[in-house]
């Protein structure tokens, strides 16, 4: 099966979007994650109120047709807050996995390729950083430069390095001694190029939704991360400092805590259906597997 | 078998040096000067010569940091700078809370994944399996500290069945500790739980595909136990893995939901002790923690030749 | 009464019919061999019978057995059925069996089962059945895995596991194409005296003609989900009533013309084709002087090109070796010997087959010859040119004119890049590199020389069939004018009529373009078929070298002649078969 989820077939990309616009995980996952995205655009250029501008009059209002998600302590349009705050998590987890991919695909395919003590050392380093949780490296690098949305970044981007070393090691191990390969080799190519043009488009797909389901868990993370204040600081609003706002306030307003909540479970669903879609649509057979 | 546990003990040896390594240089080489810290701004160059004196800080770093690894071995992590109590003395009284809430959720995890893993696996492609794996989905989209909030206001607030928070310690009787632990568990096992039994369905419908499963069955087995005593135990080395990854992640979860529920863990610890600049005691928490990851990892290794003996054979 | 009724059985599988209107019969103690190339909806007609089928599958008719129609009969009627009345047996031992689990549970499950007997008597009689199947209890405890077993032998534990309770009827779907010439024989020989024995009736199916003529009573030929013909096996195959029958029986037996049309002929026919090339002019002297020595199994260069003329090939002495696994960690690793001081030459424009049971080191000397894998010791010359252990960037003249076939038309395509680039891959190796205008132009000359049309090199990969995806291969390494080409079992993974089609591609670029073969392959009909001459080799070295017919008709060394001794022939089967049923 490793097989298939590696090479699978290729019959142009109409086919491959006849068969994701046929796949409702697919369908679900896109419309959610363009919407994500698109407010998180929009907020750049409007939100239905200034989220720095503190209004006591308007405190700890519930949800009501001028304020939809209600208002925080300070008077704050949650709803605004939950737009602005879209901003910094996707931020975080896109870099984040920026940084896992750029770093991890190459060691991945250099380990495969070259094999021996080279590969040894990139397993050892990866079993080191799996040592370290992102929350660890995150308390660590805290401890010393003091907490930020980049400390954030860091921590979840090194945790990632070894997720996709793995992914892109056993892809390519998985297909470095397929008969195409040697062949490519007998047509004298060195492995910088084999891996260039033959390694890395198979294992495209195997990345992309490692890609997706490091997104989410990125988003997931980074919430985390602020909630304990870890992460992003104040003013800056984000989803899991909201969160960390609305607990000691829960009794008064639950609502607080339910719209950045629903925030993170909406878009962290929406990235893993995209990524289950998108291995579906590339992949027809894996679909009964998932 | 001998061979492959030596392999696996000297790469945890290994990786637990070269991680001390990683910890020693962040957090001792790094931040400046612990004795100023601990003394203040005030203080004379002459006290803070001294307290480096006593400290060991004058030493050459290789020597620092074989002190610090020599007092490791003997479970030395040295004084805190803020409590002036020995490191170990806090971590033992704060493991006790956390050791216990990331078994229990790790227990919880397993417990719920893998029998409705297998279940919708069973049921492939029926209502069973769909919606099954729609909860799943779900589930691991929701973050552990925000299902903790919800798990808080409907059991604490509004049934008041158990505690909001806080810990009464074990010397308050092993029921009011455990239901002290039982919502933060909870909440830290779901969304692993949810992982785990998509990982146990997609692990065990490969191995349904395999061609002893046709074996097994064409000898006269029904599907399901086929299912049970031919394919689960092949489905289960990619379910150990995930279970190995995933105590570093209760472990580590452990230090958000403590903040949820105001237990005394080791997170908290930790916490207090960043905004304390007590770094002495960030450094034993880390090491520990990395530790405990690195063992489990082992121990997850090594279950490897129990569940296939191709690998005892090694 | 028939053990085994099918009547009209039809089955769909979505929208595809798979089979249409099956009908086949099978006596106690009787064997149906059931032939057909690949997708032909044998291994389907196996699956019904034990309604095993895939999901989605829709199967109408009947499946009688002993009577009773089993078609429509529940899961539960089934589980009883399966493993107590049919047995079955599967092609790929290396994966039938469960890797967690001592073989001796694995047979004594189905006893347990269903004899409802306790462990210790269900072990006592799986122990019993492991011995008959010749894996005796001192060599084969219970206790064993099946990573400790060979192919062969775990193909016995499976064996022994459809057999243990003794059923009516056992199926074996192609039970030895997992499995070497001399393994394939042991096995078949098994299944015949389980067969006898026990009064089994048997199903066996295969793609090789040849192995169900030996085996079988009965014959049916199967093609596109439908029967062709059925009947006695000798009568069916003497007479060849049926076009396909025919087609099958003479693709099996193919020699690409120009070439040895008997394999007793093997002198004249060599003198044929070396008339037919000597007359195209394009052939070096040395063809000639080493076709009429035919054999000299003492000598190591007994292939030199003669006359002074150089050798295109020249491997000396050379050895591989592999780290075996480590039993302990301190343990000095102990070598794995898998190439063994193999020396031979191979003159332009020859065509050599290297044979052998399967791991007995000829695909790893292919490697080495193609520079794919490093050699421990030896030299190998090419084009005159010392080529061992030279660097990727001082290979190139060599790769150019040195190109490989392999085995797997599925796996040897990238499958996301188009044929054109698919077979101008080693055009990189030409300096300059030709323009993408005088590189497509070579794409489809190149194409044409195996058959294609031009316009294939925009399709994929996947738009091809099995056969067509072989003359791509060959396209491929023929598109640099290579002097040598390394086949691959190329053709072991092909049905029997697109084998035939590809041979004659073989032949025909060799007397076309000069091209000379190093043939790695298990067949030897396809060994006689395109080879002049033969190596034998036989855990790591060269047992037995000469001319092809030669060599295969008078096997010299115990290895070849355990090899000839066990090669499936057709003709020879038909010829006993004739004699045994009249």
């Amino acid at each position: 099966m490793t097989e298939l989820s590696t090479t699978p077939a290729h019959d142009g990309f109409s086919a491959f979007l006849a068969r994701a616009v046929a796949s409702r995980s697919f369908v679900i996952g896109f419309v959610i994650t363009a919407l994500v995205a698109l407010v998180a655009l929009v907020s750049f250029f409007w939100t239905p109120y200034d989220v720095t501008k503190l209004v006591v009059a308007d405190r700890m209002l519930p949800p009501s047709a001028t304020h939809l998600f209600g208002t925080d302590q300070f008077g704050r349009d949650v709803l605004s807050m939950i737009m602005v705050g879209s901003r910094n998590s996707i931020a975080v987890a896109l870099v984040a996995v920026g940084i896992g991919m750029g770093i991890g695909v190459p060691l991945g395919c250099l380990a495969a390729a070259r094999g021996g003590w080279l590969d040894e050392v990139v397993m050892r380093f990866n079993d080191l950083v799996f040592a370290f949780p992102a929350l660890l490296s995150a308390v660590m690098i805290t401890a010393v430069f003091g907490p930020g949305a980049v400390n954030a970044i860091i921590a979840i981007g090194i945790f990632n390095i070894p997720v996709f070393a793995r992914v892109a090691r056993a892809g390519a191990l998985a297909i470095w001694p397929r008969e195409f390969i040697l062949a490519a080799r007998a047509a004298g190519k060195g492995k910088a190029r084999i891996t260039v043009e033959h390694i890395l488009p198979n294992i495209a797909t195997m990345l992309l939704v490692q890609g997706t389901i490091q997104f989410a868990l990125g988003i997931l993370a980074e919430a985390g991360l602020s909630y304990v204040g870890l992460g992003a600081q104040p003013p800056m609003p984000s989803w899991g400092r909201m969160l960390f706002d609305a607990q000691t306030r829960m009794m008064v307003m639950p609502s607080l805590a339910l719209f950045p909540g629903l925030a993170i479970i909406v878009t962290v669903l929406g990235l893993n259906l995209l990524g289950d879609g998108v291995s579906d649509a590339l992949d027809p057979k894996l679909r009964q597997r998932r | 078998m001998t061979a492959y546990l030596a392999q696996r003990l000297s790469i945890a040896i290994v990786t637990l040096l070269v991680a001390s390594l990683v910890v020693f240089a962040v957090l001792e080489v790094l931040p400046g000067d612990p004795a100023r810290l601990m003394l203040g701004i005030n203080a004379t160059p002459d006290a803070v010569e001294a307290l480096r004196e006593q400290m060991g800080l004058n030493h050459p770093l290789p020597v620092r940091y074989f002190n610090w690894i020599g007092g490791l071995t003997t479970l030395d992590f040295g004084r805190s700078y803020t409590y002036s109590v020995p490191v170990i003395d806090l971590i033992t009284e704060r493991i006790s809370v956390s050791l216990p809430l990331a078994l229990i959720s790790l227990l919880l995890s397993v417990a719920i994944a893998i029998p409705v893993g297998a279940y919708a696996a069973e049921r492939r492609g029926r209502a069973g399996d769909a919606l099954s794996m729609s909860a799943a989905q779900v589930g691991v989209a929701i973050p552990n500290f925000w299902f903790a909030l919800l798990l808080i206001y409907v059991f604490a607030v509004w049934l008041r069945l158990v505690p909001a928070g806080g810990f009464p310690g074990w010397s308050a009787g092993i029921w009011p500790a455990l239901k002290a632990l039982l919502l933060p568990a909870i909440a830290l096992a779901l969304p692993q739980a949810a992982i785990l039994s998509r990982v146990t369905r997609s692990a065990l419908i490969e191995v349904l595909g395999e061609d002893y499963i046709r074996t097994a069955r064409a000898k006269g087995l029904p599907f399901g136990t086929v299912l049970w005593r031919h394919a689960l135990r092949n489905a289960l080395i990619p379910v150990l893995t995930i279970v190995g990854l995933q105590f570093s992640f209760l472990l580590a979860g452990t230090i958000i939901i403590e903040n949820v529920f105001y237990l005394p863990g080791l997170g908290r610890l930790v916490f207090q002790a960043i905004t304390q600049r007590d770094l002495i005691v960030v450094e034993g928490v880390v090491m520990l923690l990395v530790a405990t990851v690195v063992v489990v990892n082992l121990l997850v290794d090594l279950s490897y030749a129990l569940v296939d003996p191709r690998l005892r054979a090694r | 009464m028939s053990l085994l009724a099918i009547e009209n059985l039809s089955l769909s599988i979505g929208d595809t019919e798979i089979l249409k209107d099956v009908d086949l019969a099978i006596e106690p103690g009787e064997v149906l061999g059931l032939v057909g190339e690949s997708g032909s909806g044998k291994s389907m007609s196996a699956l019904a019978i034990m309604q095993l089928l895939p999901e989605g599958a829709r199967a109408i008719g009947s499946i009688k057995l002993n009577g009773v129609d089993i078609l429509g009969a529940g899961e539960d009627a089934m589980c009883r059925l399966r493993g107590n009345d049919i047995g079955m047996v599967f092609q790929e031992p290396m994966t039938a069996l469960n890797p967690v689990k001592t073989i001796g549970e694995q047979v004594a499950e189905g006893i347990r089962w269903h004899a409802g007997v306790g462990r210790a008597e269900a072990e006592g009689r799986a122990r019993i059945m492991l011995d008959r199947v010749g894996l005796p209890a001192e060599k084969f405890p219970l206790s064993r895995y099946p990573h400790q077993l060979s192919g062969g032998q775990r193909q016995r534990v499976v064996i022994a596991i459809a057999c243990a309770l003794k059923p009516k009827l056992l199926i074996a779907d192609e039970p030895t194409t997992a499995l070497d010439v001399v393994l394939q024989a042991q096995i078949l020989e098994l299944l015949r005296e389980l067969v006898a024995e026990n009064r089994m009736g048997l199903l066996l199916i295969s793609h090789d003609l040849a192995v169900v003529t030996e085996m079988s009573d009965r014959i049916a030929i199967m093609r596109g989900g439908e029967i062709l013909e059925t009947g006695e096996t000798a009568r069916t195959l003497a007479a060849q009533q049926h076009p396909y029958t025919r087609q099958l029986a003479l693709a099996s037996m193919h020699v690409p013309e120009g070439r040895s049309p008997s394999p007793l002929g093997g002198g004249s026919a060599i003198r044929l084709s070396e008339a037919k090339l000597a007359s195209r002019g394009g052939v070096t002297e040395g063809w000639r002087t080493a076709a009429a020595t035919p054999s000299d199994p003492s000598g190591h260069l007994s292939l030199k090109g003669g006359d002074g003329a150089a050798p295109l090939l020249e491997v000396t002495s050379l050895t591989r070796d592999y780290p075996a696994d480590r039993h302990s960690l301190f343990a000095k690793p102990t070598m794995f010997r898998a190439v063994d001081d193999v020396s031979f030459c191979l003159a332009p424009g020859r065509s050599v087959a290297l044979v052998g049971r399967s791991g007995c080191g000829k695909s790893t000397l292919a490697r080495l010859v193609l520079a794919l894998d490093k050699v421990t010791s030896g030299t190998i010359r090419f084009m005159g040119e010392d080529i061992t252990s030279r660097s990727e960037a001082d290979l190139r003249t060599a790769r150019r004119n040195m190109q490989v076939v392999f085995q797997d038309p599925y796996g040897s395509f990238n499958p996301r890049h188009r044929v054109e680039r698919l077979v101008a891959e080693p055009l990189s190796l030409l300096e300059p590199a030709p323009d993408p205008l005088k590189r497509r132009e070579l794409v489809a000359h190149a194409l044409h020389q195996v058959g294609l049309k031009p316009h294939d090199m925009q399709k994929y990969p996947h738009e091809f069939s099995g056969g067509q995806r072989q003359r791509l291969s060959i396209a491929r390494a023929i598109i640099t004018r290579p002097k040598l080409v390394v086949a691959d079992e190329a053709v072991s993974a092909l049905d029997v009529s697109i084998r035939a089609q590809i041979l004659d591609l073989f032949a025909d670029l060799n007397r076309k373009l000069g091209i000379a073969y190093l043939f790695i392959t298990h067949d030897l009909t396809v060994a006689r078929a395109i080879t002049d001459d033969v190596l034998v080799m036989h855990e790591g070295r060269i047992v037995e070298r000469g001319a092809t017919a030669h060599v295969l008709d008078n096997p010299q060394s115990d290895a070849a002649r355990a090899l000839v001794d066990a090669a499936p022939d057709l003709r020879r089967a038909i010829s006993r078969k004739l004699r045994e049923q009249g």
